[in-house]
């Protein structure tokens, strides 16, 4: 292992702010060192899971409004008719008993960084050693006009964060008429799930194949181009749906009306029987709170991707769709952040010093038809002097759907379900 | 600031030796368990991926070879086995072979 001076110095401090002077770091009084968890999603559930395998010491509480998981992942699959809301549905229960996690089902609503405390919507105050955030994204309504009205009503969902708003959308699909135009939009980069708009417009045009083959799909996309995988997207959209997808780049939504039922661009209006527009994305709220949302457009959250400690609050550490770097807002790689963290806090809090290199990897599975899919995976491996995620040689993408890859993109799905619940 | 830099150094001096140890145990079980999105919990499958629990070092290395030089045709393997050296490897054929 081989350190530069400035690691060894900062690792050096870190700790002994942890481990040697255990009194400074204050145990909330008990004892063992208490970690709050405040998110129960992809990043959080596998973080608050590895703390406790790798150190049944530390005292786990998750905070987490939502009484169940419900997975983002295979969302896409619900809209078009493949899967329902009871398969991406899971249970919280085997985690919390399996790994004797406290759990308070409640939303964060206050942080305190000097006091290491956090308050709660339902007014409980806890005191934490270390805090996690996993909060996911926070959807900016107010970045297009009239959304924030037509999502209230009901009439213009995102449904990207999966719930009701995925069986809504379904249920509006379902209702829409042969022959109708469904209309959807794309943020501009970066934003949750690169891939996630396009495997959308892929199911729900087949879908329509099936069921409703003379409704036309016109995908409103704020970037350039297809911001993922755009080789196997456009064979896709091309051999299965052929003059179905009208694809316009560069032509990202600014205004919305629930009335006339039109997503208005720079360029064009375009009116449709369902819209699924879908705003930028920033940080969950509750980062914001840690004052950690500290990019240069206060949009991000930046860390030290050793421990995934915010740059801007001590002892917080932040993870998964909120953090900005150089890797997809994934639900696999929001795993692999949890357990770089969970790892660094376990041996922050036994004096010890974390992984200087650590090293992840993305996979993102699309299907593109009711039986084929692609992928595109990387490996990134922590550059210490750099201070970047160097993204190692033999990643990328298919460029055509197969259903080897559909047959993994549902067995990862099960998979990863097991490895963050269970 | 300075006095705590110093103090942290003489911590860290003082355990010097077991901590590049530790370190390294770390780097393995976090490459490692990151596999298990795929592969499953503790390495046991749920699904039509492969299972990794209690598989033999040997034939895991040389997997991972295969898979690194393409002398093993694979779906996706081929990709994440790049990322990974001939080190990292051995560390986690170690791992994953005590996994049970
Ligand atoms: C349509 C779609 C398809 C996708 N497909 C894939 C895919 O195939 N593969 C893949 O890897 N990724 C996919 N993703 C991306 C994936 O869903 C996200 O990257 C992932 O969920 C991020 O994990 P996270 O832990 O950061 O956030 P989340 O999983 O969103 O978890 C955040 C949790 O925090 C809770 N929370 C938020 N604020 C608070 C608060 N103040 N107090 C307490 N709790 C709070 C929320 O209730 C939520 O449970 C997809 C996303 C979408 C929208
Ligand atoms: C995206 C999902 C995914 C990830 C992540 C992944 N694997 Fe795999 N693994 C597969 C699949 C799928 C196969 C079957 C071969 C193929 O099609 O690529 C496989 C096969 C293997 C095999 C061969 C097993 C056998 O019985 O012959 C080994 C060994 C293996 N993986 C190890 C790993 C290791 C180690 C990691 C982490 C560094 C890893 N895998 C990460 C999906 C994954």
């Amino acid at each position: 292992m081989h350190f530069n001076r400035r690691d060894f110095l900062t690792a050096g401090a870190a700790v002994t702010a942890a481990g040697i002077l255990p009194s400074c770091a204050g145990t909330a009084g008990s004892g063992a060192p208490h970690v709050i968890v405040v998110g129960a999603g992809y990043g959080g559930a596998t973080c608050a899971k590895y703390i406790r395998k790798w150190d049944p010491k530390i005292k786990v509480t998750v905070i987490e409004p939502n009484d169940k998981f419900v997975s983002c992942p295979i969302s896409n699959w619900v809209l078009g008719g493949m899967k329902t809301m009871a398969d991406i549905t899971h249970s919280y229960d085997t985690l919390r008993s399996k790994y004797g996690i406290d759990w308070v089902k409640d939303t964060v609503i206050g942080i305190d960084v000097d006091k290491r405390q956090v308050r709660t919507a339902g007014g409980q105050t806890l005191n934490y050693d270390r805090l996690v955030l996993a909060p996911g994204v926070e959807i900016r309504m107010d970045t297009v006009e009239g959304y924030k009205e037509a999502h209230a009503a009901q009439k213009v969902v995102h449904a990207w964060k999966a719930g009701p708003e995925t069986a809504l959308l379904r249920r509006q699909l379902e209702a829409m008429p042969d022959g109708g135009v469904f209309v959807m939009s794309v943020p501009t980069a970066p934003y949750r799930c690169p891939p996630g708009p396009y495997e959308r417009a892929c199911l729900v045009a087949s879908y329509f194949k099936k069921h409703k083959p003379r409704s036309k799909i016109i995908l409103l996309d704020g970037n350039q181009d297809v911001a993922s995988k755009p080789a196997l997207f456009k064979w896709a959209w091309k051999t299965y749906y052929d003059g179905m997808i009208d694809y316009r780049p560069n032509n990202g939504p600014k205004r919305v009306d629930m009335k006339t039922m039109t997503v208005h661009t720079e360029f064009d209006d375009v009116k449709g029987d369902v819209l699924n527009v879908v705003p930028a994305q920033r940080a969950g709220e509750v980062t914001a709170l840690a004052g950690a949302r500290n990019d240069s457009n206060k949009v991000w959250c930046v860390v030290d991707f050793v421990t995934f400690e915010s740059t801007a609050a001590k002892n917080v550490h932040i993870i998964g769709d909120s953090v900005l770097s150089n890797h997809p807002k994934s639900g696999h790689m929001a795993t692999n952040h949890a357990k770089v963290c969970a790892s660094a806090i376990v041996e922050l809090l036994n004096g010890r010093q974390p992984d200087p290199v650590p090293v992840v990897a993305n996979t993102c599975y699309s299907a593109v038809s009711d039986s084929t899919a692609g992928h595109v995976a990387t490996v990134f491996r922590y550059n210490p002097e750099k201070k970047q995620w160097d993204a190692q040689p033999g990643g990328g993408a298919s460029a055509q759907g197969d259903e080897i890859n559909f047959i993994f993109n549902w067995a990862w799905a099960e998979n990863v379900w097991a490895e963050v619940l269970t | 600031m300075k006095n705590l830099f110093i103090t942290g150094l003489v911590g860290v001096g003082l355990l010097g030796t077991s901590l590049a140890a530790l370190a390294t145990d770390a780097h393995t079980r976090v490459i490692a368990t990151t596999c298990l999105s795929c592969h499953g919990p503790d390495g046991k499958s749920k699904s039509a991926m492969p299972s990794l629990a209690g598989i033999d070092k040997a034939y895991f290395v040389a997997q991972m070879k295969a898979f690194k030089s393409g002398q093993r045709p694979a779906s996706v393997m081929h990709r994440h086995a790049q990322g990974y050296t001939d080190q990292e490897f051995e560390k986690m054929g170690e791992y994953f072979a005590a996994m049970k």
